[in-house]
């Protein structure tokens, strides 16, 4: 569908007049209601010895979308995202409570592997973090060559397709041996984001993923999160809320671990539904 | 008032300057005298048949110590074998795995080793394997100066891996890697060099260490043939040589010292070029 | 935020007193038809310049608070007072409109005023202040209530066009005067249907919901599709 750039005049426009050039752009498109849920959560609490930091949260999540993460310092977002990829069972004394289903399979089942889930659900972090040792191709594919993969004509196609989705491949094309570190900030997120993909996820969880960089890559990380969403299912933490408005369908609320509100991002950010959210997207607390 | 109290207190600031200078000197002296001393009693021996001819029998002028000196490799490589797979991996359990409570034993236990004095650390090696193999051997010297090593190598092994941003390894995990693969060959490959600086520097220890030896290696006059046997390693040579009536023993001894001080010194300085370029790469 | 706080006020403010501007300009307007006050009229006219210069500031000033990428509560009070100050810049220039008649109509013989005008005077510009109280308390149920008063002020406007189409009949020589007349309704219906605008967008500040145009069929410009932008 091609969105002409005057808009359709069906009625004159009486006191409106929408400026010429300026189209209304579907960015949140309306929930059909039977999205597919990706990641589905139900009553998920998260212990830290004694200490609740996630209380009974339900959540739907929907697949092949962008939903962002918002809310104050402390409120669990960043413990709820590395629950989804069982990244708390490496700190000692958590435990998790309740129910995580990545579409039909149970994350927490008794004889599940988190080495498993975590090809299924990747992860991309606020600092970018490139291994220090190693060229930019070595990194894009060093979690297919550490679980196996050795085949170099695979690797190699692996490593192209990853790095085209990442939106890197014609910065780096010629130099895929050159070490990784020698990549400026952004761009070296944006090799993160190939390593992830290389894997062939179902889910990309991103945890303030542009918080360490300049507002041009930003930009550059937010379109590319917007493409990405048509094959994956982008989960992403922001403390920033005009972020999470210009690039979420969907926006969840936490506030000291309870999930205040969840909705559409176009709602949530006209019009909550709690006051709670409403402060917070306002900037009145937190 | 104001100015006599100024002209005080930097006459107070210049005094300080001058005896924290002065102390920090001092320190070098010790270092200067020895190079010096060394170098000048040393050099005039250090010739072709020092490295390559044995020691010569008693009252004969001539010889050298080339034994020795390829007795202290022999014996640093046994250790290496010995000290370097158990320390680092001892090291990666630390900074990796373990409980609070069992891995601050442990380190503690490493703490206090480093601190034996070497000449207990041959008396117990002396009582474990001389004893049951009823003869010194280069095998037992080279497990003294392997057990020497490893608190050490572990200490700075841990040390190092503990350097690698925790972001390292929740990337390897977030990937899928299982946790032993990204250790191994993630997190370590990343803390390589700051490993191989620890176990250089751990030889350069240990290849002076002349009290335990006494106990283990005991020293030979000619080639060691098989592990059994007992070996001369250049700190023992110089020992038995220092101590001896002979002049030109004596003068061996101070090639020798001057050979193992040179080799310690540029194992040193070499460490710390190399872990100068890592600093330098950037990031 | 207690600075952009402050800002919102000061816009909130600004407001006020514009509207304040227009709801005088109409008063005066009518009084000058009433009164047949040949300078009131002109002072009127004058005076709508002021309340086009609180538009254009208005809108600089709420342009200026939209960069700063305000959302929720906030981000709808910054496009409402946009809206307001719009309807508000066209009661300046109906009472204006009604500012001409009355200078028209005072330079010819006087005229019996239809009763019905200064009754939709008084409507109209009752809209207006409760529409504006209704802004000030966030009160949507005052707001909701006024919208369907606009009717009330159209019945009247058809009713004065009637009468004085009779008029018109009976005694051409009126017929200037009653179309001077006649404008002055039609104005002050357009006021009603201002005041009515400043209603429904006062009840979209309070509930988010956009109760404009309601009762006509909706043209979908949106997509349903999930997906948004194909290529």
């Amino acid at each position: 569908m091609i969105m002409s750039t005057e808009p359709e005049k069906l009625t004159p426009p009486k006191r409106d007049q929408i400026a010429p050039g300026l189209t209304p752009q579907p960015r949140q498109p309306a929930r059909t209601g039977i999205a597919e849920a990706a990641i589905t959560v139900r009553e998920l609490s998260v212990f830290f010895g004694s200490n609740k930091v996630l209380k009974s949260v339900n959540l739907d999540v929907p697949a092949r979308a962008v939903t962002a993460i918002i809310g104050p310092s402390g409120c669990g977002k960043s413990t709820f995202l590395r629950t989804l990829n069982r990244m708390h069972d490496l700190v000692a004394g958590s435990r998790v409570e309740g129910q995580v289903r990545l579409f039909d399979q149970d994350i927490y089942g008794a004889r599940v592997e988190p080495v498993q889930i975590r090809r299924r659900i990747g992860m991309v972090f606020q600092k970018y973090n490139p291994f220090p040792t190693m060229s930019i191709a070595d990194n894009v594919t060093v979690g297919l060559r550490l679980n196996g993969l050795r085949k170099r004509s695979t690797l190699a196609e692996r490593t192209e397709q990853a790095l085209v989705m990442a939106a890197l491949w014609d910065e780096v094309k010629d130099r895929l041996n050159s070490p990784a570190v020698s990549l400026s900030g952004g761009q070296q997120q944006r090799l993160c984001i190939a390593r992830a993909l290389a894997v062939q996820p179902e889910v990309l969880l991103m945890d303030e993923p542009a918080s360490a960089l300049d507002p041009l890559a930003t930009a550059r990380i937010e379109d590319l999160i917007l493409e990405l969403k048509r094959d994956y299912t982008i989960i992403i933490v922001t403390h920033n809320m005009q972020q999470a408005a210009r690039i979420s369908d969907d926006t969840a609320f936490f506030y000291l671990g309870e999930l205040i509100e969840f909705g559409p991002t176009s709602k949530m950010f006209t019009s909550p539904s709690k006051k709670q959210t409403e402060d917070y997207v306002t900037g009145r607390f937190g | 008032m104001p100015t006599h109290n100024h002209t005080r207190r930097k006459l107070f600031n210049t005094v300080m300057q001058v005896l924290t200078c002065g102390c920090a000197l001092l320190v070098v002296v010790p270092l200067l005298l020895v190079f010096y001393h060394v170098v000048k009693s040393g050099i005039g021996s250090v010739n072709w048949s020092f490295f390559t001819a044995l020691p010569k029998p008693v009252g004969e002028s001539g010889g050298g110590m080339a034994n020795a000196i390829v007795g202290t490799f022999e014996l640093l490589a046994l250790a290496a074998l010995i000290g370097v797979p158990i320390g680092v991996l001892g090291g990666v359990y630390l900074s990796e795995y373990g409980s609070g409570q069992v891995n601050w034993f442990i380190r503690f236990g490493a703490d206090v080793l480093n601190g034996v004095p070497s000449i207990i650390w041959g008396m117990v090696v002396y009582a474990l394997v001389v004893v049951p193999m009823k003869r010194f051997s280069a095998l037992a010297g080279g497990i003294v100066l392997g057990m020497m090593m490893i608190p050490l190598i572990m200490r700075t092994t841990e040390e190092v891996l503990r350097l690698v941003p925790n972001g390292y390894r929740e990337a390897a995990l977030a990937l899928g890697i299982g946790r032993w693969r990204a250790i191994l060959q993630i997190i370590v490959r990343t803390a390589l060099k700051g490993i191989v600086t620890g176990v250089l520097l751990a030889l350069a220890r240990v290849a002076g260490e002349t009290a335990p030896l006494l106990f283990t290696a005991f020293g030979n006059r000619f080639w060691n043939h098989q592990l059994s046997d007992p070996i001369a390693a250049l700190p023992l040579q110089i020992f038995s040589y220092a101590i001896s009536p002979y002049e030109d023993w004596h003068r061996q001894a101070w090639a020798g010292a001057l050979v193992l001080l040179m080799f310690v010194a540029i194992v040193n300085v070499g460490v710390r070029v190399l872990t100068r370029d890592r600093f330098s790469q950037g990031s | 935020m207690v600075h952009f706080e402050h800002e919102l006020t000061g816009l909130k403010n600004a407001l006020l007193t514009m509207a304040s501007h227009a709801e005088s300009a109409v008063k005066q307007a009518i009084d000058a038809v009433t009164n047949r006050d040949y300078d009131l009229a002109l002072r009127v006219r004058a005076g709508d310049s002021v309340i086009d210069h609180f538009e254009v500031e208005l809108d600089e000033l709420a342009i200026r608070l939209l960069a700063k990428a305000p959302l929720a509560g906030d981000l709808r009070l910054i496009a409402v007072t946009m809206k307001i100050s719009q309807n508000l810049e066209r009661v300046g220039d109906e009472a204006t409109k009604i500012a001409k008649r009355a200078r028209d109509l005072s330079q010819e013989p006087p005229l019996k005023l239809p009763p019905a005008i200064p009754q939709m005077a008084d409507l109209a510009l009752q809209m207006l202040r409760t529409a504006l109280d209704a802004f000030v308390s966030q009160d949507t149920a005052t707001a909701r209530a006024l919208i369907p008063k606009d009717k009330q002020v159209d019945a009247l406007n058809k009713e004065v066009h009637r009468q004085l189409a009779n008029q018109m009949i009976e005694d051409p020589e009126t017929i200037s005067r009653c179309l001077n007349f006649m404008v002055v309704a039609k104005s002050l219906e357009r006021i009603a249907d201002h005041a009515k605008n400043v209603a429904e967008e006062v009840v979209y500040l309070c509930e988010a919901e956009d109760i404009r145009h309601s009762g006509k069929t909706k043209a979908t410009l949106l997509s349903d599709e999930r997906g948004g932008h194909a290529e």
